[in-house]
């Protein structure tokens, strides 16, 4: 049975299960019909024209994972952000672990989706924001039909989350391959701020596919900062689909950090609308072998005097490939727009391939886009320059990466993990250069 | 120290140094002069082992044992300093880090343990304070913005920092004012020794006057034509090239 057959069939027997009185009940019932329809995305799409599905779509994956594995915090430790107290939303195949979390309702609510979904004081959040921005695609729709677990974070007017938040996915591997598809809302009401730091590790060499969809909300003045580290096993797939609603005067920013597993796919759209905001779209990947990853963004521009700023680094050695993508549209109306875009990498192996297409639709006349994209090698003079100077050829070269990727990490606020990434990009790198960060 | 045999080299199908000999000793230094084009920056990279150029004759030695299987690095762990007529601008590593970087290297190299940070913080402030660097400075990209004139002092501070037995500087003079190069000057003078040596290239007397050569070599179309005393370098600021052209045809 192909995997598509397999969810379709599998969704009559969830829905079961699931209270007819939930606030998403039709929801899910729509999107189920949706995805049947559309089926999973094919290179035939245009915005999946690099980025095949095939092969990951292929094992026999659980649906709905047995959760009985439990976890040590000391055996996964590493994965958590351990030198900063931090709120903590973490989930072993897809079920929520209380013993590895940390969440709250004091002032804020750092807690599961689970919960927003069943219980009655959270309707009036889920019925005004749930599945509200993703658009309706068949990924969305597919993750929207068996919703029932993430991460919910809702951070009241005025509110200022107390400490950065973790949302972790760990996957066992204890069936033979696991399917994922959690579901996170962030609603961060005016003048509200939020740090969350996102990641998903799968635990053992088992195949994993992972479809997550997050929903961003910022209201007037809002600041939320968003960071996505991407570092996971070779077997483990990632589509990683967010979207953001912004208002007047916010800032949102996500960094996505694409150091690892087998195919990472980025959808991440920004949708501007109110005037004064800034959207901050920034990533760093650095992958090889066979892996690939897709950075799918776009920024609309719906209301004047708002800026977007994009800037993607890849680099890229032995067979691995990369796509950018990078869509900005300027509505008629949005005049006085600033929006730049730009994407820079570097193939180490020439076996390695990037597609970078960026796509401007500009239609205010009174605004000013820039954008730019590169495709090098190492520049030699540099290298010899290091040499020169005793550097041996291996960390010089590790130099010149860190340096390239260096603009994109400056603008992590939180310096734990900026230290955090910048010691798995010089392990990435493989080496141990003596410079301090 | 330093001792090249007949050495042929060029990029592609162009022959660029075409036979030099020359001998530097410890405790020596020599002076390159010679116009545009004559491929005096082409030998300082030859030495300093840059892999675009190919060796077609003859051979480099140093302190007796021939470098030119070695790598860059190589050269630069046995004490081989370029200060580069044009150096590189690299984005997102600061001076401090990429000297910490070049030092430690250094040091592993040779089996020595990282310098202790107090050490190399305190080397740090006495070299710039040397070449009179700001030290804000160091903190900065390396290269990247810099003056022509602030990259040049910023060599001569690494290589303060590096303590090589081999310094070329290749018109380290060029883009410096006249309090820089006599601050530049006097720092290469105080890391002089009897057991290290200097090849200064240049195009002018100036510099000369701060650093006193012992040997001055012309170097035309490839070839060393000319080598005489520090009074050579007048000679020829005084009446240019061309009288040895002449001398030559
Ligand atoms: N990488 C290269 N590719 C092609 N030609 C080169 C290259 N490097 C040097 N040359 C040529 O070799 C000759 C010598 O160049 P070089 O830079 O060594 O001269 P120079 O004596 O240092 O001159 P200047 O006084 O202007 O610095 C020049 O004709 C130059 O164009
Ligand atoms: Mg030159």
């Amino acid at each position: 049975m192909s995997l598509k057959d397999k969810l379709v069939s599998s969704h009559i027997v969830f829905q079961e299960s699931l209270d007819p009185d939930s606030p998403i009940y039709d929801v899910r019932n729509e999107a189920i019909k949706h995805f049947e329809e559309a089926g999973f995305p094919t290179k035939k799409d245009e915005a999946w024209k690099y980025t095949s599905l095939n092969k990951i779509i292929k094992p026999d994956y659980s649906i709905f994972p047995n959760g009985e594995a439990g976890l040590d915090y000391k055996d996964v430790k590493r994965y958590f952000l351990h030198s900063l107290d931090t709120y903590k939303i973490v989930f072993i195949d897809g079920v929520f672990s209380s013993h590895l979390s940390e969440t709250t309702h004091a002032g804020i609510d750092v807690c599961t989706m689970r919960s927003a979904l069943t219980k009655s004081k959270y309707k009036a959040v889920i019925d005004v924001y749930f599945n509200k921005i993703a658009p309706k695609e068949s990924l969305i729709s597919l993750n929207t039909a068996f919703a029932k677990e993430g991460a919910y974070i809702n951070i009241p007017k005025n509110k200022v989350a107390d400490k950065p938040i973790e949302i972790i996915h760990f996957s066992t591997g204890n069936e033979a391959a696991t399917m994922l598809q959690p579901r996170n809302l962030v609603v961060a009401g005016e003048n509200a701020e939020v740090q969350i730091i996102e990641r998903h590790q799968s635990l053992t060499e088992n195949p994993v596919l992972t479809n997550s969809v997050t929903e961003i909300f910022a209201d007037k003045r809002a600041n939320v900062d968003y960071y996505k580290i991407q570092n996971d096993t070779p077997e483990a797939s990632l589509i990683d689909n967010t979207y953001v609603d912004q208002y007047d005067d916010t800032i949102v920013s996500v960094h996505t950090f694409s150091l690892g597993g087998k195919l990472t796919r980025n959808n991440l759209n920004f949708y501007q609308k109110g005037e004064h905001i800034d959207s901050i779209l920034k990533g760093v990947t650095i992958i090889g072998e066979k892996q690939h990853v897709d950075h799918n963004t776009l920024v609309h521009h719906a209301q004047p005097n708002c800026e977007s700023h994009q800037d993607y680094k890849g680099i890229y050695d032995d067979n691995s490939t990369g796509v950018f993508n990078g869509k900005v549209y300027v509505d008629k109306i949005a005049q006085k727009t600033n929006a730049y875009q730009s994407n820079n990498n570097i193939l180490v192996d020439d076996k390695a391939t990037i597609n970078s297409k960026p796509q401007l639709e500009i239609f205010a006349d009174d605004v000013r886009c820039s954008h730019g994209c590169t495709i090098g090698q190492l520049d030699e003079s540099a290298l010899f320059y290091l040499r020169s100077r005793g550097i041996p050829k291996k960390e010089a070269r590790a130099l010149l990466m860190y340096a390239f990727a260096n603009t994109v990490l400056e603008s992590v606020k939180i310096p734990q993990l900026k230290e955090r990434i910048t010691k798995q990009i010089a392990n990435k790198l493989g080496v141990n250069v003596g410079f301090a960060l | 120290m330093l001792k090249v045999n007949n050495l042929r080299a060029g990029i592609e199908e162009k022959e660029i140094l075409k036979g030099i000999n020359l001998e530097i000793k410890a405790g020596e230094v020599h002076a390159i002069m010679g116009p545009n084009g004559s491929g005096k920056s082409t030998l300082s990279s030859v030495i300093a082992g840059k892999e675009e150029y190919e060796v077609l004759d003859g051979d480099i030695l140093l302190n007796g044992e021939s470098i030119l299987e070695m790598d860059p690095e190589e050269r630069a762990h046995e004490g081989v300093f370029l200060s580069f007529q044009y150096p590189v601008e690299i984005p997102g590593v600061t001076v401090t880090n990429f000297i910490k970087t070049a030092i430690n290297e250094s040091r592993k190299a040779r089996g020595l343990e990282d310098m202790p940070a107090s050490d190399m913080l305190k080397m740090i402030r006495e070299k710039s304070e040397l070449l009179e660097i700001d030290r804000k400075f160091l903190s900065r990209s390396l290269n990247e913005g810099f003056s022509g004139g602030e990259k040049k002092r910023n060599e001569i501070f690494q290589m303060a920092m590096l303590e090589p037995k081999l310094s070329i500087l290749d018109e380290t003079d060029s883009g410096l004012d006249i309090d820089a190069l006599r601050i530049v000057a006097n720092g290469v003078n105080k890391l002089r020794s009897e057991d290290n040596a200097v090849l200064v290239i240049t195009h002018y007397q100036r510099l000369l006057e701060y650093i006193v050569p012992d040997v001055v070599h012309v170097l035309v179309d490839g070839k060393i034509v000319k080598t005489g005393g520090k009074e050579l370098a007048l000679e020829l600021e005084e009446k240019g090239y061309d009288w040895i052209k002449a001398e030559l045809a």
